[in-house]
């Protein structure tokens, strides 16, 4: 019997979870939204401006970009951990994809909603 | 599903037995052979790597990935502009259709694509939907066929 002792921050399995849940929630979105498109017998801006003036398709919209941050995150920080080895320049890449991801929560409410 | 192979130490070519799944395999291989011949430190000799097919749709993966993160404030910005007003949505599509813009939305086409494909073969591979090894390496190549080829469509269409 082998003690095998167990280091890490565990957070492995609750981010692969996350990439893939997110990654379910943008695939149907997008497949939504295409067909959308693709049903539309012609298109310009007021079929797609109509399309984003229900409160229904905003939020799933919100939902979509809040997914997509979440999973750009977790595919930043691992490309990062992979490939940038002097910590500082790891910590300072972090930051400026947390920043730049959190701005973009920001803006995303203010397009949506028109502010 | 991404393994850190490409910045695993180990200067042994990965042979084609090990396609499957793609790196697991390979890593497990690599590890033997490290544990084998203990020279230090190991270094990757990247081109002496056949990397197989389901192995260049990983790391395409991630490239693309990157490239649509790096995309994003455009991206924004464009959704931005088209829906805030007719005049800007107008001004847009006259700005979009450069030939140069036209190219590099094209490419994040591309990237969305292959983002798009790749991912759904990795949650098929999570519900062992492709554990044969045939199947896994078949998959690979209908990621990049269905990505490119939907690129090249959409190309043409909008050209």
């Amino acid at each position: 019997m082998v003690n095998r002792v167990v280091t890490g921050a565990h957070y492995g399995l609750r981010d692969w979870l996350v990439q893939r849940v997110t990654a379910v929630v943008m695939a149907f979105y997008s497949v939504v939204v295409v067909v959308f498109l693709l049903l539309q017998p012609a298109f310009g801006y007021d079929t797609w401006a109509g399309l984003f003036s229900g409160n229904l398709m905003r939020t799933f919209s919100m939902l979509f970009l809040l997914s997509l941050f979440y999973h750009a995150w977790i595919g930043m920080r691992d490309i990062v951990m992979d490939y940038v080895k002097p910590a500082s320049i790891r910590l300072t890449m972090h930051v400026l994809v947390i920043l730049a991801l959190v701005l973009y929560v920001i803006w995303s409410v203010q397009i949506l909603w028109g502010l | 599903m991404i393994i850190n192979f490409h910045a695993h130490h180990s200067p042994i070519t990965l042979h084609s037995p090990c396609v499957g799944v793609g790196l697991r395999h390979s890593i497990l291989l690599a590890v033997d052979e490290m544990t084998m011949n203990k020279i230090r430190p190991k270094h990757l000799a990247l081109h002496k790597i056949k990397l197989p097919l389901p192995g260049i749709v990983s790391i395409l993966h991630r490239v693309s990935g990157a490239l649509l993160f790096i995309a994003l404030p455009f991206l924004l910005f464009i959704l931005d502009q088209s829906l805030r007003s007719i005049e800007t949505y107008t001004n847009l599509t006259e700005v979009l259709a450069y030939p140069i813009l036209k190219l590099a939305l094209l490419g994040l086409m591309w990237a969305f694509l292959h983002h798009f494909c790749a991912g759904l073969r990795y949650l098929a591979i999570d519900l062992h939907l492709l554990s044969h090894i045939s199947a896994a390496r078949a998959s690979s190549k209908w990621v990049m066929l269905v990505s490119l080829s939907l690129t090249i469509v959409l190309g043409v269409k909008v050209w």
